[in-house]
């Protein structure tokens, strides 16, 4: 009887969450192509030692050498390096300076976030007046502190910046699982008696990853732009290394004798930060089932 | 045919799952009480209790539908969360089929043989989980096998009347009020309980899917051997689907009885009441006065005695000082009420000296 009863009961398999959420992205052309255009700068910045020369040579006889010039495409910096060189190096510290602590911070401050909001009372109020403690600071001064204490150099630029983060994503994760706590959904998993743990990663996670993310992704611009402010108070990257922040920087005085060139590496900021907000932004309506 | 298999393969799980007899209730409640503080001033201390549930006993026994009435704030909602303990009590004890709660069933074996429907069709099912994922989520976490989970989840559509192939793959926003409502049933019903609390699971519907509701819960109660807690404010579904109902009255419960007794012979001032606000499709039973006036008092002060000795026409001083105990009156119908009037020789001027 038994058998027959599961023959006869129509099964259509339901897609994972996942592989759902991968076929709606894929028919978002903006978020394809800005994955596609971020993807190019990455191979670019991990290729950058055998399709580009030494970024920190140059040549005091060639330099603000103009966009086209041969044997310098993207032309040469104020002593003479050779700006596709440095901006294909510069990828590099970059990119990891601007998603690595935004990654880190949002695995710490998500965690945080979550745990606050999700177990709200006491526990919450100690993790959000911690956290008040730290917004007292402005960032890069915050940035500046924990870089006096634990020395410069590329390790302690990423863990400083992570710090920086981490409150505000803390804020930003714990209202929203406050909001999706109290639907009636969750109370309606806990009265199935599976554990917390369980209700928080399918019940809960699903509702509340959307804005974090587009909050992340706004702040994976920032991140190289106080990368590069840190280094440029010589908290960072020591100056023969390439890094955008840097370049954008030091490039600075010579926007009157060649604004094209001096461009540059803001351009590249610009263009990776657009890709990550784009990409988030995809990502968020394709998570969102309503908008399908 | 379909509907045939279901029956013989969800009966005998239910069987075997008796502990007590049937003599013995499916759930006893006694002295169940919840006292929300009232945070306030600048370090939120206490400055205040709501007294949401205070002191609610009852019994239910298998197979039965017990009906709970009363105003809004009356603590109805707050006595099914406080049952299913996603609201921890402040005191009183649970006892289902014969097996004290937290001792030798615990909590979370509880709430696998009672579970929940709520009145938000909408807020209860999770926006970005599909119906099939909705309900077969508390099955797969307690360990079933996928595959067994998916067959389980298109016989539970079938038994609440939804086309599994058409509804399994879609979303809650995609669905009318009374199949989301379907589909909550059908979660509810996943682990296979015993008991269902439906708290207000037909109000927010419209009339006719209502009535469709009311319907399908009548049949499953049937086919699956359900015991119902119901919870509503609308007393002519109350009176439909009940077999013994309980009035409450800010946080406790006034009267008690089986259905023809309570709306046959209103006892507490407060019932007789209630049961007259009630609307009548009858022209010749209009009411032309409102039968009780104003609102039930706040529940931070409750009135001292009787609590409805501020709305009662019946007030005398002895209501003020003076508790009046559910007592039992009518034995055969079960019929209980507290007030004073009924209680001989209480010193109220209208009860038997």
């Amino acid at each position: 009887m038994n058998q027959m009863a599961m023959d006869m009961t129509p099964v259509i398999e339901t897609p994972r969450p996942a592989r759902r959420m991968w076929n709606r992205l894929k028919r978002d052309k903006v978020s394809m192509g800005a994955m596609a255009v971020l993807g190019l700068i990455v191979l670019i910045a991990i290729l950058a030692p055998w399709i580009s020369s030494d970024p920190s040579t140059g040549s005091a006889l060639a330099r603000l050498k103009p966009i086209g010039t041969p044997g310098h495409w993207l032309g040469t910096d104020e002593i003479g390096r050779d700006m596709w060189s440095r901006l294909a190096h510069g990828g590099r510290l970059s990119l990891i300076s601007g998603t690595l602590p935004v990654a880190i911070a949002l695995l710490i401050g998500g965690g945080l976030g979550v745990l606050a909001g999700y177990a709200g009372g006491a526990l919450n109020t100690a993790v959000m007046r911690t956290m008040d403690v730290f917004y007292a600071f402005p960032a890069v001064l915050l940035a500046i502190g924990v870089c006096a204490v634990i020395g410069t150099g590329i390790a302690s630029t990423l863990i400083a910046l992570t710090i920086v983060f981490i409150p505000s994503i803390v804020r930003v994760t714990e209202t929203v699982t406050t909001r999706v706590r109290n639907m009636e959904f969750i109370e309606a998993a806990r009265a199935t008696g599976v554990s917390d743990l369980k209700i928080v990663y399918h019940q809960l996670l699903p509702n509340i990853v959307g804005p974090i993310l587009v909050y992340a992704a706004s702040l994976a611009s920032l991140s190289i732009i106080l990368a590069a402010g840190l280094s440029f108070l010589g908290l960072g990257m020591p100056p023969p290394h390439a890094e955008w922040g840097q370049m954008l920087n030091s490039l600075r005085q010579s926007i009157y004798i060649q604004p094209w060139l001096s461009a540059l590496p803001g351009m590249m900021i610009f263009v990776t930060s657009i890709c990550f907000n784009l990409i988030s932004d995809g990502l968020r309506s394709a998570i969102d089932v309503k908008e399908n | 045919m379909l509907k045939r298999t279901e029956e013989l393969r969800l009966r005998p799980a239910y069987e075997h799952q008796d502990v007590g007899g049937p003599a013995q209730p499916l759930l006893i409640v006694e002295g169940l009480t919840k006292h929300f503080n009232i945070r306030g001033g600048m370090l939120g201390r206490s400055t205040g209790k709501v007294h949401a549930v205070d002191g609610v006993s009852f019994s239910v026994a298998k197979g039965e539908v017990l009906g709970v009435v009363g105003e809004s704030g009356c603590g109805k909602s707050t006595t099914a969360r406080l049952l299913m303990h996603l609201i921890p009590p402040d005191s009183g004890a649970l006892v289902f089929d014969g097996e004290l709660v937290g001792e030798a069933l615990s909590v979370s074996g509880m709430r696998r043989k009672m579970q929940m429907v709520f009145q938000d069709s909408h807020a209860s099912l999770n926006p970005r989980m599909t119906v099939g994922e909705c309900i077969g989520f508390a099955p797969r976490m307690h360990g079933t096998p996928a595959a067994k989970v998916t067959v389980k989840v298109h016989e539970l559509l079938d038994l609440v009347g939804l086309e599994a192939r058409q509804f399994a793959n879609r979303y809650p926003h995609e669905l009318s009020g009374g199949q989301r409502q379907r589909v909550n049933i059908a979660r509810a019903l996943a682990l296979e309980p015993r008991l269902l609390i439906l708290d207000e699971s037909v109000s927010a519907l419209d009339k006719s899917v209502e009535a469709q509701i009311l319907n399908l819960l009548g049949s499953l109660k049937e086919q699956l051997d359900l015991t119902y807690i119901f919870i509503s404010h609308d007393l002519n579904v109350i009176e439909y689907m009940s077999d013994r109902i309980m009035v409450m009255y800010l946080g406790q419960v006034v009267e008690s009885g089986s259905v023809d007794a309570v709306y046959g012979a209103p006892k507490h001032p407060y019932t007789r009441a209630l049961l007259s606000s009630k609307p009548s499709l009858d022209p010749r039973k209009r009411t032309l006065e409102a039968p009780i006036s104003g609102d039930p008092p706040n529940p931070i002060n409750p009135p001292s005695g009787c609590r409805f000795r501020t709305r009662c026409a019946f007030a005398e001083g002895v209501c003020a000082s003076m508790q009046p105990p559910l007592a039992r009156f009518n034995i055969e119908a079960d019929h209980a009420a507290a007030c004073l009037m009924l209680q001989p020789g209480s010193g109220h001027s209208r009860a038997m000296q």
